[in-house]
This record gives C-alpha cells, structure tokens and sequence, in this order.
C-alpha cells in the first residue's frame, strides 16, 4: 500500500480543477499539440525478464554449465553479430521478427542495463524503475514528472495506459493517465432509450465536475470521471480503427493495436504504456520463456509493420525494460531466480540500431567484474537512468536534469 | 423504520453492506450487538450455498451450460459466481470478508496454476469445499473461510502447505540440491514482516528451511479422481543449519539447528512461529487492517499501530480480538473514518445489488464488468495483490462501474418502479427515498441539484407510472455509478 497515492490526491485536486476544461477545447489543445510531436510507447515486460535467453552470449563457455537445460543451442539463436567487447550474441529463436527490425537498423539492444545494489524484490524493482530513484521507491513517476512538466491544460488524453493499473511509472501530480485497455468497450451506458441516456449522460457529467476541496478522496474519484467522459467520444473513433495487418488476437497484441490506432486517428495521444505479463520464470522456463518470445515477437512486428504502412514509424520510439533480470545459474526447477542486470530495448525509425554496452562474462568466479552477488546475477554497466534521460532530452524534448534529479546524460548515442 | 447510520457504516465495512430488511433488523439490535454478531459468526449457521437456486435470490449460470450442474469445483467462472453469491446473501459476512482480506494478503492466481494443471483441478485447488473434493481437503479460499479470524500463526502453516500456493510459489519444486527462493521471499516480504526487515540472505536461508515441502499426486495423471496433497518429501529436505538475520527463538537464537530430515519439517514451523511473533508482523496486519476496515484516507497514527499489534501480541495471533478492538476503536466510528474507503470492486458490486435489488439477477453478468473494473475474483494480478485505494479508479474502470450501475437498475427496473410507486410524488421525494435505501456518501448541494435535474429533464413530472419506470432506474444508476457511492 503505497500512502504516496493518496498523498498525491491532497496534492493533485487544485491542479485537477485547475487543469481539467471542456472536451471540445482539449481536442483542439491535443490536434495543436500534436502538430509536432513524438510518440512513446514505454513496453513492460512483467516479472523480470530473463535477458540472457532473450539475448544469448552462446559462446560463453560457462553459458551451458551454469543452464545445462536452458541453454538455447548455438545452431538455434538468431545471431546478430558481436558486441564492442567481441562477445558473440544472438536473439532467441521466436525473435525472427525483430532481427527483421535488427536488420533494418531499427533496433537498439542495450547490454546491462541497471542500477547499484539492485533489488530482488518484483515490487521495490518495478518502484525504482518507476521513480528512477533507488533510494526512493514512493512518490510520481519519471512519465508522470514529465506529464507534469507539460503547460496546464494538459489533454487528459496525452496519455494512455493501455493495462488495468495506472503503472506508477506513470502517476502524476497533476495529470490522471486514462487506462483504456479496449476502446470499443468504453461508452457510457444507460437503463433507458436514447433521450434519458443523454440526459443520465449530462447530469453525470455536471455531478462529476465538482470537486470538493475538503474532500480530496471524492474529489480524486470525481477527476477520473471526468477524464473519462473527456475522452469517451475520441477513443470511440480508435475502437473504429482498421489496421491493414493482423495483430496476434493476445492481450499483448491488442494493446499495441490500441496504440496504432490511437496514433493513426491521431486523437493527440502522445505517450502509451502497454505491458505484458509472464517472465517471473522460476520454473519450466523453456518452453514458457518461448511462448513469452512468441507473443514479443509477434506483437511489436505487427505494430513496427503497422506503422511503416501508416508512415508514423519515425515519430515513434517503443522503449521497453523489466524489473531485474534473473539469476545466471538455472534452478532445480527448470528456472530461474531473481537477479540483477538486464537489456533494454529501443525500437523505432529513428533509433540508431546495434548492440550497445557488453555482454557479461558467465565465469563464476567471484572476482569476475561484470557480475555480482558471488557471481550469481549479472552487475550492471549502464545506468538505466541514462538510457531514460536520452529518451527524455532527445526525443521528448524535455531536461532530463530537473525531471530525473540529477545529470544521467551518458554517451549511449542509441537515439 | 430507519436503519441507524453507525450500524449501516460498520456493516460495509464489516460486509458487503445490507439489503433494506438487514439494514433495519441490525439497526434494532444495535451497532455493539450487530459487532457481537459479525464477529462471532460461529453462532450463525453457514447455510448460505443452500440458497443457491432458489427463487428470490440472485441467479448462477453453470459456465458449461444451462443442461450442466452448477460446478464450482470445477469450473473457476462457477467459482467466482458462488464466491459473488456468499457476498451478496453471507449470513456471516464478516467471515466472506476476512475471506477476501486473506485473498488479497496470499493473493494466489487460478492462472498459473491451471497452466500447470488443467482448469479443472486448478479450480479444486482454488475454491473447491470439503464436501465437494475426493480426499475431504479443502480449496485455498475455504481455507480463508475457515481461518477468517482463528491463529494467524496457524493460518501461515495451512498457507505454507496449501497445495495452490505450492504450485503459485513454486515450492512443489523446493528440493535439497536446488532450493526455491519464491516461497521463502514472498513469505517474509508480504506475508509476515515487509521489506527491510530482513536481508536477502535470508531468503536464501528461507529457501532451505522450506526443502521438502513439496506436492504428491494421488491417482494417476489422467483420474479425474486424482488430485494433488501437501507432501513432506524428507529425502529433499536440507538438514543442515539455517542463520537468519532475525531471532527465530523466544531466547534471541537466530540459527534454526541441524536435525534429521525425517523432523525437518520443524525447521518450517520454527520460522513460521518467528515469523509471526516477529512484532514487525502484528504492525504490519495492524496497518493493513486499518486500511481495509477504517480508512484509506488518513493513516494511522502510531499509538493506534501499536496498540491493535499489541492485541495481536497479548493474544497470541489470534486474530479474531485483533478485527474486533479495531471495528471498536473509536477511530473505527470517528466521523472521519465514515465514507473514507474506497470500494473494491467486489465490493461495489455486491453492495450495489444488497442495495438495489438482485432478484433474477445473473451473476456471471458480473463477471466481465469486474474484470474491467480491475478485480477478478481468484485473478490478482500478482503476489502483491491488487493494488488498492485510489488506484481502482482509472478512468475505464470508473466507466465500468457506471455501466455495472446501469446493468443492474436495467435488470431490476420492475421491482424499481414497484418501490418508487408510491414514493415519487416530487422529484425530491423520489430522490430522498432512492437515497435513503442506497446509503451513498453525502451529495453536495451541486451533485443534488444535478440529480434533480435530471428527473425533471425533458419531461413535466407528474409521478405517473410510466414516468417512474424510466426515471427511477435512471436515478438509481446516477447515484451508483457516482463517485459518492464509490465511497464506503
């Protein structure tokens, strides 16, 4: 239970009041927002991905010692070449779309990507990546201080989270991120014909546009109201949205169409979360960690092809990372524990494709520097901080020093 | 007469809420008698599955087929309906209460495991009750029933070899040479004493105690008799020493000594018994009770912390003191605490129909509206539960509660018009009654006014019949699906 959240609607209601107007006037705020805008697509991976599956060291000598049934064959791992070390990698084997992408220069894989004393624990993981603060796990995250940077009134639609949660990384002082996971499921009903239900429709949106003061808790729940009935009528035109290619018929897949259509009726929308589920892998990884790579696989080719057709591929980047990566040495289980390090991901036209940082070593000896905790989890090289204020700076356009609390600026030129 | 305002508070808190005829009978009674009532449950018989299937009542809906049985056993979507029905029509609601609390603190998802399995034993595993499982074992949420408000401590063991918690955390698969952190992880980090209480040695070391404690299939893969029991492996048990960073022995002793597998099963009581008598854990419980009983508006100060973790202590982790001195701390009736809770789904839902009426209402009808409101029953999202308060109210699922009140007041428009007859002289007289029976946090002068609006709009009222039967219900869904009813 996170008492922040609460906090945040003492601190959130003016700014509610202050920041909500009518829909009508926000579409036009979002169209002459959007004139010049870049997309961001920030992609989960729940559970901590074990990223030496996804981006194998297949000629790590100790790689099949330490995963004797894990280990992906080296006739079997899609290889992409060697990173700047000379560590030969290759992607899983269901990742054939994305060394598609690879290959077309549009992939970026960032190697070791974490922070010190990295957390094992799924929810103090998620809390740090959310505030990009180790220290702190509490408080608005890194997209909601950007949100937040953004001149009031802010489209309550600038942001979509297209999962049931608003994820913390996402919580702003100011802005309540709608989370629409099926457009064509969010309409206003009512018990009676056409009439009554404008009239239910109207009197809801009067009762919803008070917002007591001395009640911050009623105030809160009346302010998703609100942004509910600001954006029922736009996202009814995305629920209408026929993408020219197949989308997996998963949630993961559906979410990223959302996305596509959300972007192709250019409704304003600006930054997306999409989230998939699964990679807290302790047991029977193989076969389940295959069917994670599929789904992976799958969606992000559908959405990259989807929006080469639409011709928005260059004003879209899709950054993806997970909580912690898992232990080096495979259980008695067929799994894998949680660890440390893990890679990150960028995807989109302007993103300047290859392997970034460098694989770790897999020698279990505790002396070997790219690992930690007695050589057990993998230590980290890249900040993730950094690859966050990259994204910030150079694509949002925003100071990453104010909005991340310090300089992260790296030289990881991914963007 | 009228139901009595402190009585109504503690039955929504304590309950799922009260119908009319609830809410006047516990309003004669009295709040302390009503509290005796709810917290010593056991003097009331728990008859309630029998009412599934008569008339009057709301309606279950075999997932197989109208030609199936009912099968909660078997089939998880039957599971959730009969789990909905207890809420809607408990005669021991405290206990379907505390159910929901334990399911929400060892929140375990029917998922995986019937990714493991198969649906049909997962939903055994999950909700199956005594009487419906081969071997007389129960399914986890009966074991909630059961252990509503006994032994905490006791409650952490039956958890620890709970065969869907075995399969959720994986320690069917804790053996001697490759021990599983999972389990041992979760069980300090959410289950007893919280992050920073303990050092990540001590899942390690946690790990070990649990070896051996493993699952056994009795029948063959492919019985339908078969199932899977709790299984004490001693070969897979790691019997050497285990140190921890916390005293495990009411003598500071922080080492859990070597023994012989075959008593190695000790090793786990031993942390279990540490584990709950840790007074981090009683704080902890205290904490999570005030936020699910009292408010989520304001957070306890220390002293009420501290003395509700000291009933925990005094009684030995016996929770049943511990959920009465806090439904009896005044805090609990202190005006600030009335309407200071945000509804979980299950919740609203349930309450919405105590409220305005569930005769012939089909249950699986509720089930997808739950799930966009963002709580599957037997489906948290992940061991941390669903994250509460505030965070239940994203824009889609505050949509989805709005639209949840108008599927209901649509079902239940009949019995709606039949009650506002009588009752709609003036739109303020309509409005007074719907608020009367439905209980919602207090309206401000400009919700009212928009509600009365509303029941003038496009017409010239004149409470006829066929005026009631269209504004009636379109009342009944603005007041439910408002923020104010959101509120409990």
């Amino acid at each position: 239970m996170k008492f922040t959240r609460r906090e945040f609607v003492r601190g959130g209601v003016s700014a509610f009041s202050i920041g909500f107007a009518a829909p009508k006037f926000l579409c036009d705020i979002a169209l002459a927002q959007g004139a010049a805008s870049r997309n961001l697509v920030v992609l989960y991976l729940g559970g901590g991905n074990d990223s030496l599956s996804m981006l194998v060291p297949y000629n790590d000598p100790f790689y099949r010692s330490r995963r004797p049934t894990l280990a992906v064959p080296a006739g079997q791992v899609l290889q992409i070449g060697a990173d700047s070390a000379g560590t030969e990698l290759g992607l899983h084997p269901r990742l054939t779309g994305l060394r598609t992408i690879y290959n077309e220069g549009r992939l970026a894989l960032i190697q070791r990507t974490g922070y010190e004393n990295s957390s094992r624990s799924h929810f103090e993981g998620t809390d740090i990546w959310s505030t990009a603060n180790p220290l702190i796990t509490q408080g608005p995250g890194w997209l909601g201080r950007y949100l937040d940077t953004i001149p009031a009134p802010v489209d309550p639609l600038h942001a979509w989270n297209t999962g049931a949660e608003v994820p913390h990384s996402l919580l702003s002082r100011l802005v309540a991120v709608p989370s629409i996971s099926n457009p064509a499921g969010y309409a206003f009903q009512s018990p009676n014909g056409p009439v009554d239900a404008a009239l239910e429709r109207e009197a809801a949106i009067r009762m919803s546009s008070h917002l007591p003061m001395h009640r911050p808790h009623l105030a809160f729940v009346n302010a998703s109201a609100q942004s509910a009935f600001a954006t029922l009528d736009r996202v009814a035109t995305v629920g209408a949205y026929v993408p020219s290619v197949t989308y997996p018929a998963n949630g993961f897949g559906q979410a990223l169409r959302a996305v596509a259509g959300a972007l192709a009726t250019q409704i304003g929308t600006r930054i997306f979360w999409v989230q998939t589920g699964g990679y807290d892998t302790h047991a029977s990884q193989s076969g389940s960690y295959a069917n994670l790579m599929t789904t992976l696989n799958d969606g992000l080719l559908a959405f990259y092809q989807d929006l080469n057709q639409l011709g928005l591929i260059n004003d879209t980047l899709v950054l993806q990372f997970s909580e912690f990566g898992r232990r080096i040495s495979e259980n008695g289980s067929g799994g894998t524990d949680h660890g440390a390090a893990s890679v990150m991901m960028a995807i989109g036209g302007q993103v300047r494709g290859g392997i970034y940082g460098t694989a770790p070593s897999l020698s279990p000896d505790p002396a070997n520097p790219t690992l930690e905790n007695s050589a057990n989890d993998v230590r980290y090289e890249t900040d993730f901080r950094s690859i966050y204020a990259r994204v910030i700076d150079g694509w949002l356009g925003a100071d990453s020093t104010a909005i991340l609390g310090g300089d992260f600026r790296s030289g990881l030129a991914f963007l | 007469m009228a139901a009595d305002l402190r009585v109504q508070h503690l039955l929504r808190r304590a309950g799922f809420g009260a119908t009319r005829a609830e809410a006047e009978a516990f309003s004669q009674r009295g709040f302390a008698a009503t509290l005796d009532a709810l917290v010593d449950f056991h003097r009331t018989p728990d008859d309630v599955d029998a009412l599934i299937g008569q008339p009057g009542y709301a309606v279950v809906t075999p997932s197989a087929g109208m030609s199936e049985p009912f099968s909660p056993s078997k089939s998880i979507n039957d599971a959730r309906q009969r789990w909905l029905f207890r809420m809607v029509h408990a005669r021991r609601p405290l206990q379907e209460k505390m159910a929901l609390f334990w399911h929400q603190h060892f929140a375990t998802a029917y998922s995986k495991i019937a990714n493991a399995v198969g649906g049909m034993a997962a939903t055994q595993m999950m909700a199956a009750k005594r009487s419906e499982h081969p071997a007389g074992l129960w399914g986890q949420i009966e074991l909630f029933r059961d252990y509503a408000l006994p032994n905490f401590r006791d409650l952490l063991f039956e958890v620890a070899r709970d065969p869907a918690m075995l399969f959720w955390l994986d320690g069917r698969l804790n053996t001697r040479a490759r021990p599983q952190e999972n389990f041992a992880r979760e069980v300090m980090e959410l289950f007893t004493i919280g992050v920073g209480q303990f050092v990540e040695s001590d899942v390690y070391a946690g790990a070990r105690v649990f070896t051996g404690w493993n699952l056994q299939r009795i029948g063959e893969a492919r019985d339908p008799m078969g199932f899977y029991q709790f299984f004490y492996n001693a070969a897979q048990h790691d019997t050497s020493e285990k140190t921890v960073s916390f005293p495990i022995y009411p003598d500071g002793s922080k080492t859990i000594p070597a023994r012989a597998a075959s008593g190695g099963m000790q090793d786990g009581l031993d942390l279990i018994a540490a584990l709950a008598r840790h007074p981090e854990t009683g704080r902890r419980l205290a904490r999570k009770l005030w936020s699910f009983f009292v408010s989520e508006v304001h957070a306890p100060d220390e002293a009420w912390v501290n003395r509700i973790a000291s009933v925990y202590t005094l009684a030995d982790c016996h929770m049943s003191p511990v959920v009465r001195a806090v439904l009896a701390s005044p805090e609990f009736d202190a005006p600030d605490a009335y309407f200071a809770r945000f509804s979980w789904p299950v919740e609203f839902a349930a309450r919405a129909l105590k409220e305005v009426g569930y005769t012939g209402f089909a249950l699986n009808r509720a089930l997808g509206p739950l799930s966009n409101m963002g709580q599957q029953l037997f489906e948290p999202p992940d061991v941390a539960g669903w994250e509460r308060g505030t965070a239940w109210f994203t824009t889609a699922a505050m949509l989805a509660r709005m639209n949840f009140a108008s599927m209901v007041t649509s079902q239940q428009r009949n019995d709606i018009a039949a009650l506002a007859t009588g009752n709609g002289a003036t739109p303020e007289a309509l409005l007074s009654f719907c608020l009367d029976r439905l209980s919602p946090a207090p309206f401000e002068q400009p919700a009212y006014s928009s509600l009365l609006d509303y029941l003038r709009g496009g017409i010239t009222w004149n409470g006829s019949a066929s005026q009631l039967r269209v504004k009636a219900p379109g009342l009944i869904h603005l007041v439910v699906g408002s923020s104010e009813y959101q509120l409990v």
